[in-house]
C-alpha cells in the first residue's frame, strides 16, 4: 500500500491554503466548486474508470442529494446534519433501483441507458410542484455548529474537503481491500471473477451505489453551498462534464477525479474571464475554446493527465511481501455420497445445429491426473465450460462427489473445490501478481466493502495475501510478485493463472493447456508441481496439446474428436489406440 | 378525445419519427463503424437547417468560413501525419479536397446569398457544406483518436459537441429560425391535411432507409464500412482503408443530419441549440434498436415520434421525461434477454 505521507501533505495543504494571506475570496470559491465536482468525478472514476461502468447520470444523483436536503430542512425545518444520511440514503437506494435496471446492461447500452434517465429525471425535477419546478427551492439553511453558521464560502470550504480528503481515503481503502480487486477485475470481463466466486452483478451494483453516494453527498454540500438549489445544474450537459472531469483527470486514478476537476472547474473560469477580454463579441466564446481543448487534450494524453504526470515521478519500488506465516483456514470439504469426486455424464452441448460436445462421458477420482486430448475443435474447452457452470449443457449431467450440478452458476462450482485455469489468459493486466493471485482466494476472505472502507479488514486481507504470496512461491514465480500481470510473457502468466486456481484450496483443478508458451525447463517444473499436488491429495484434469507432457504426465487420458469421446485409458493404451492416431493423422496407421 | 385528434397527433408523430428515424440511422451507421457515439448529430441538423434558413433569407452562413478554416486543419493533420514521407502528389490531393474544395463552396456561397438563391440551390450549398464539416470533422477531431477506448471517443465527441453549439451561436445568433418550405402545396384526405413538407419528410426518410440498405448490402463501399465495423485489425489486414470508412461514414452522417434539419426547418422553429435534444430522441432509437439493427430502429423512431406526440397532448409538462423513460422498459427487457457472452474490452 503506497505510503500516506503525499496525502497528509495535501490536506495541510489545503488546510492552510485560506489563511495564505492576500487570498482572493474569489479562489476560495472555485476551490469550493472543485471539490464539489471531485467528489463526483471520484465516484466515476471507480464506476468508470475502474470497474468499466459509464455513467452519464451522476448529475441525477448529486441532485437527489440536494433536493433532498432543501425539501427537508426548508419545508420540514430538519437540521442540516439530520438530512446528511438521508439524502445520502435517498441518493443510494435510487441507485439500487436505476442499478438493478442499468448495471446489467452491457458495453455501450450503459452509458446510453444513463444518459436517457438521467435526461428524464432532469426533466422530472423540472417540473415537480413540491421540488418548486423551474424555479427550484431558495432559502435552505446554512450548515452550522452550535452558534457558528458557515455562510461564506471560505468556511464551508473545511466541510467540502474534509469531505473530498476523507471519501478519497474511503475509495482507495475499498480498492485496496478484496471486495476493490473484485471490482477492478468487472473491466476485464465477468468469466475470470465469476470462476472464482465473485458475484459479478452484485460488484457491479456496489461501485454504482459508491459512486451514487459520493454524488449525493457533493449534492448536500452544494445545496448548502448555494443555499438554494435549481434543475440547471442536474442535467445532462452535467452529468457529461463530470464524465469528462473523471476522463481528462485519468480514469483510473482517484486522485486524477481531483486533479482533473481542478482543471476543468479552473480552466473554464479562466475562459470565462478572460477569453472575452481577448476575442470580444458574442458570448460562448468560451464553450468553444473549451471543446476543442478538451479534444486537443484528450489526443495528446488520451489516459488522462494523472498517469501523465506520475510517469514523471520515479518508479517507486512497490510492495512488501506479504507475511507468509499467516494460515488462512482450510476450506471445509463437503462430505460427498461417493468416492468418484467429478462424474460427467452423457453431457452434451450444441450451439444451434453444431454439437460441440455429444454425449461424453468420464470421470475423475481422488487423486489422479487425467488429461483430455483431442484435435483442435474436439470440444475440449466447452467440455470445460460445462463443468465449471459457464455453459450449461443442453443434456446430460455433471456431478461433483454424487451432488448433481448441472445448473449451479461458476460461483457455486468454485464453492465445491473445482477451479481453473484458461485457454486465453484471463488476468488483470495492470494489477500486481500478488493481486490477481489473491482474487483466487476471494471466497476464503470475509470482509465487506464497508469493513474494507474502514480498514478493519486487515487481519483477513493480511491472510488472503499470505495464501496468494505462498502459491505464488509454490509455482515458482516469487519474483515476479510485485509486478503487473500484464507485463509477464504469456507463459509465466499461465502459471500465475495456476497460482490464482490453487489459492481456491481446490479438490480438483481444471487446467486448460497450462504448457503452452513455456520452454522446456518450465515444462518439467510445472509437471512435478502438477505430481506434487496429486502427491497431496489434489486431483487434476488437464487440456493440452503437448503429447510428451501429456504422457509422462497423466494416469489416466480421455481423447475427444468432434465433440465425441474415441477412447479413454492409460498413455501406453492410448499411444497405440488406432482411433487414436486416425484422429491425429488422418490415416490409419 | 376524438379520432381527428387521434389521427393529427398520429401524423405529428410519424412525421416526428421519421426525422428521428433518419438521425437513428446515422448515428448507428457511425457507431457500428468507428465506435465514436455522435452526440454531435443534433449540430449537423441545426447546421443544415439554419444554414438553408439563412440562405434563403440572403444572409450568409458562417458554416461556409467554418468548413473552410476545419478544411486546413484537415490539409495541417494530413502534412503532419505524412511529414516523413511528404511527395507532391500526396500534398496536392489533399490540398484538393480539404483546402479548394471548401473555398470553392465559399465562393458559390457568398455569390448566391446576395442574390437570394432559389430553393434548390439553398439545399444543396446547405447540405455540401455540412457534409464537408462532418468530413474534416472527423479528419480533425476523430481519426487522430481512432485507437482509443469508446469512452475517449464518447468524450471527444462531447467536446465536438460544445464546440460546434457554441459556434452554432457565433453563426446563427440566439433567436430561432424557419425555413421556405421544400415543397409547398397541400392536399387534404378526409379530415386530414397533408402538407408536400410532410410527405417529403416521409418521402426522403423512406428513400434514405432503402438507399442505405442497397448501399450496405450491394456496393463494395458498404461492404468494406460493415467489415471496419466488425472488425478494424481484419479490415486492415484485407486492403480496407479504415480511415476512408470513418470518412464515409462522417460523410453519411452529416449528409443525413443537414438533410433532417433542412426538412423540419419549415415546419418548427430551430434555435442553434435545438439539434442536441433532437439528435438524442435519434439517440432513444437507435439505443431501442440495439445500435446495430436498422429497421429495429427505423421502427423504434416511429415509436418514438408517437409517444412524444401522445404525450403532448396528455401531460405536455411529462413529454421529455415520458420519452426518456421509455428506454427503461425497453433496456430491462434487453438486459433480461441478453445472453451472458464475454466482452474484450480495451
Amino acid at each position: 500500500m503506497q505510503s500516506r505521507l503525499p496525502i497528509l501533505v495535501f490536506a495541510l495543504v489545503m488546510a492552510a491554503i485560506p489563511f495564505v494571506p492576500g487570498m482572493p475570496p474569489f479562489w476560495i470559491v472555485l476551490l469550493d466548486n472543485v471539490g464539489l465536482a471531485a467528489l463526483v468525478a471520484m465516484g466515476l472514476v471507480l464506476l468508470t474508470g475502474v470497474g468499466g461502468l459509464t455513467s452519464f447520470g451522476q448529475a441525477a444523483f448529486v441532485g437527489f442529494g440536494a433536493y433532498t436536503t432543501a425539501v427537508l430542512s426548508t419545508a420540514y425545518g430538519l437540521s442540516p446534519w439530520l438530512t446528511l444520511p438521508l439524502s445520502l440514503v435517498v441518493s443510494g437506494s435510487l441507485a439500487v433501483l436505476l442499478g438493478l435496471i442499468t448495471v446489467r446492461l452491457s458495453g455501450h447500452y450503459l452509458p446510453l441507458g444513463t444518459l436517457a434517465w438521467g435526461l428524464g429525471l432532469f426533466y422530472l425535477f423540472s417540473k415537480l410542484e413540491f421540488l418548486g419546478r423551474n424555479d427550484g427551492i431558495s432559502a435552505i439553511p446554512p450548515l452550522s455548529i452550535g452558534t457558528f453558521k458557515m455562510l461564506s464560502p471560505g468556511s464551508i470550504y473545511y466541510a467540502i474537503w474534509v469531505a473530498v480528503i476523507v471519501s478519497a481515503l474511503l475509495t482507495m481503502n475499498l480498492l485496496d481491500s478484496r471486495t476493490g480487486r473484485a471490482i477492478r477485475a468487472l473491466r476485464r470481463g465477468h468469466v475470470a471473477a465469476e470462476a472464482f466466486g465473485v458475484h459479478t452483478p452484485r460488484a457491479k451494483l456496489l461501485v454504482f451505489i459508491h459512486a451514487a453516494v459520493l454524488a449525493g453527498l457533493s449534492g448536500w454540500l452544494y445545496a448548502h453551498l448555494q443555499r438554494a438549489v435549481n434543475p440547471t445544474p442536474f442535467g445532462a450537459q452535467a452529468g457529461i462534464e463530470y464524465l469528462f472531469i473523471a476522463v481528462v483527470g485519468g480514469a483510473g486514478y482517484v486522485w486524477g477525479g481531483v486533479l482533473g476537476a481542478a482543471i476543468v472547474v479552473v480552466l473554464k473560469e479562466v475562459l470565462q474571464s478572460y477569453l472575452p477580454l481577448i476575442l470580444p463579441g458574442s458570448g460562448q466564446v468560451e464553450t468553444i475554446v473549451f471543446g476543442i481543448m478538451l479534444v486537443a487534450l484528450l489526443q495528446l494524453a488520451p489516459g488522462g493527465l494523472w498517469p501523465w504526470l506520475m510517469s514523471f515521478l520515479p518508479e517507486r519500488t512497490s510492495g512488501r511481501k506479504p507475511d507468509t506465516s499467516l494460515k488462512l483456514e482450510q476450506r471445509t470439504r463437503s462430505a460427498g455420497q461417493s468416492s468418484i469426486l467429478l462424474q460427467v455424464d452423457k453431457a452434451r452441448k450444441q450451439f444451434g445445429g453444431v454439437v460441440a460436445v455429444n454425449n461424453v462421458s468420464f470421470d475423475v477420482q481422488t487423486r489422479e491426473i487425467v488429461a483430455l486430448i483431442g484435435p483442435n475443435g474436439a470440444g475440449k474447452s466447452t467440455t470445460f465450460n460445462l463443468i465449471t457452470g459457464v455453459l450449461s449443457a443442453s443434456s446430460g449431467s455433471v456431478s461433483v462427489l454424487g451432488r448433481k450440478v448441472d445448473k449451479a452458476p461458476p460461483q457455486e462450482i468454485v464453492k465445491l473445490g473445482i477451479s481453473r485455469t484458461f485457454q486465453h489468459v484471463k488476468l488483470v493486466p495492470d494489477m500486481t501478481v500478488l493481486e490477481n493471485v489473491a482474487i483466487g482466494a476471494h471466497l476464503r476472505g470475509h470482509s465487506g466493502p464497508i469493513a474494507s472502507m474502514l480498514r478493519l479488514d486487515r487481519a483477513d486481507e493480511a491472510k488472503l495475501l499470505a495464501e496468494a504470496a505462498r502459491q505464488i512461491e509454490r509455482v515458482g514465480l516469487t519474483e515476479q510478485m510485485h509486478q503487473f500481470a500484464g507485463s509477464l510473457s504469456l507463459g509465466q502468466q499461465r502459471i500465475v493463472e495456476i497460482a490464482r486456481a490453487l489459492c481456491v484450496d481446490p479438490m480438483l483443478l481444471l487446467l486448460d493447456e497450462p504448457a503452452a508458451g513455456l520452454r522446456h525447463m518450465e515444462k518439467q517444473q510445472l509437471a512435478k508441481l502438477l505430481r506434487d499436488l496429486r502427491d497431496g491429495g489434489m486431483s487434476v484434469l488437464l487440456v493440452e496439446h503437448d503429447m510428451g507432457f501429456v504422457m509422462n504426465l497423466a494416469d489416466r487420458i480421455v481423447v475427444l474428436d468432434f465433440g465425441t469421446k474415441i477412447a479413454e485409458g492409460t498413455p501406453a493404451t492410448i499411444k497405440t489406440n488406432p482411433e487414436v492416431i486416425k484422429a491425429y493423422l488422418g490415416v490409419a496407421a | 378525445m376524438n379520432t381527428t385528434i387521434m389521427l393529427f397527433l398520429v401524423q405529428d408523430g410519424i412525421t416526428n419519427g421519421a426525422i428521428y428515424a433518419l438521425l437513428g440511422l446515422a448515428l448507428v451507421l457511425v457507431f457500428a463503424v468507428t465506435r465514436v457515439i455522435l452526440i454531435p448529430q443534433g449540430e449537423f441538423v441545426t447546421y443544415g437547417a439554419l444554414t438553408y434558413a439563412s440562405l434563403a433569407a440572403g444572409q450568409m452562413p458562417g458554416t461556409a468560413k467554418l468548413a473552410l478554416a476545419l478544411g486546413i486543419g484537415a490539409f495541417a493533420f494530413d502534412l503532419f501525419v505524412a511529414r516523413k514521407a511528404l511527395h507532391g502528389r500526396l500534398i496536392l490531393r489533399s490540398a484538393i479536397t480539404n483546402i479548394a474544395l471548401p473555398a470553392i463552396v465559399l465562393a458559390l456561397t457568398v455569390y448566391f446569398t446576395a442574390q437570394k438563391p432559389p430553393v434548390v440551390v439553398s439545399i444543396a450549398l446547405s447540405l455540401v457544406i455540412v457534409a464537408m464539416i462532418g468530413l474534416y470533422l472527423y479528419r480533425v477531431a476523430f481519426q487522430p483518436l481512432a485507437h482509443t477506448s469508446v469512452l475517449v471517443l464518447l468524450i471527444a465527441s462531447v467536446g465536438v459537441h460544445l464546440a460546434l453549439q457554441g459556434l452554432g451561436l457565433l453563426f446563427f445568433g440566439a433567436e430561432g429560425q424557419r425555413g421556405p418550405a421544400v415543397l409547398s402545396g397541400a392536399f387534404t384526405a378526409g379530415s386530414l391535411r397533408f402538407t408536400g413538407q410532410s410527405l417529403t419528410v416521409y418521402g426522403i426518410t423512406i428513400a434514405f432507409i432503402v438507399g442505405l440498405w442497397l448501399f450496405f448490402g450491394l456496393t463494395l463501399y458498404g461492404k468494406a464500412l460493415r467489415a471496419t465495423a466488425v472488425n478494424r485489425l481484419g479490415a486492415r489486414l484485407v486492403g480496407i482503408r479504415t480511415t476512408l470508412s470513418g470518412q464515409i461514414a462522417f460523410l453519411l452522417a452529416s449528409v443525413i443530419g443537414a438533410l433532417s434539419g433542412i426538412m423540419i426547418v419549415p415546419i418548427t422553429t430551430l434555435y442553434y441549440d435545438s439539434g442536441f435534444l433532437i439528435g438524442l430522441k435519434g439517440f432513444v432509437a437507435a439505443i431501442i434498436g440495439g445500435l446495430v439493427s436498422y429497421p429495429l430502429t427505423a421502427v423504434a423512431a416511429l415509436v418514438v415520434g408517437l409517444v412524444e406526440a401522445f404525450s403532448s397532448f396528455y401531460a405536455s409538462n411529462y413529454k421529455e421525461v415520458i420519452v426518456f423513460m421509455l428506454l427503461i422498459p425497453v433496456l430491462l427487457l434487453r438486459s433480461l434477454a441478453a445472453p451472458a457472452v464475454e466482452e474484450d474490452k480495451d
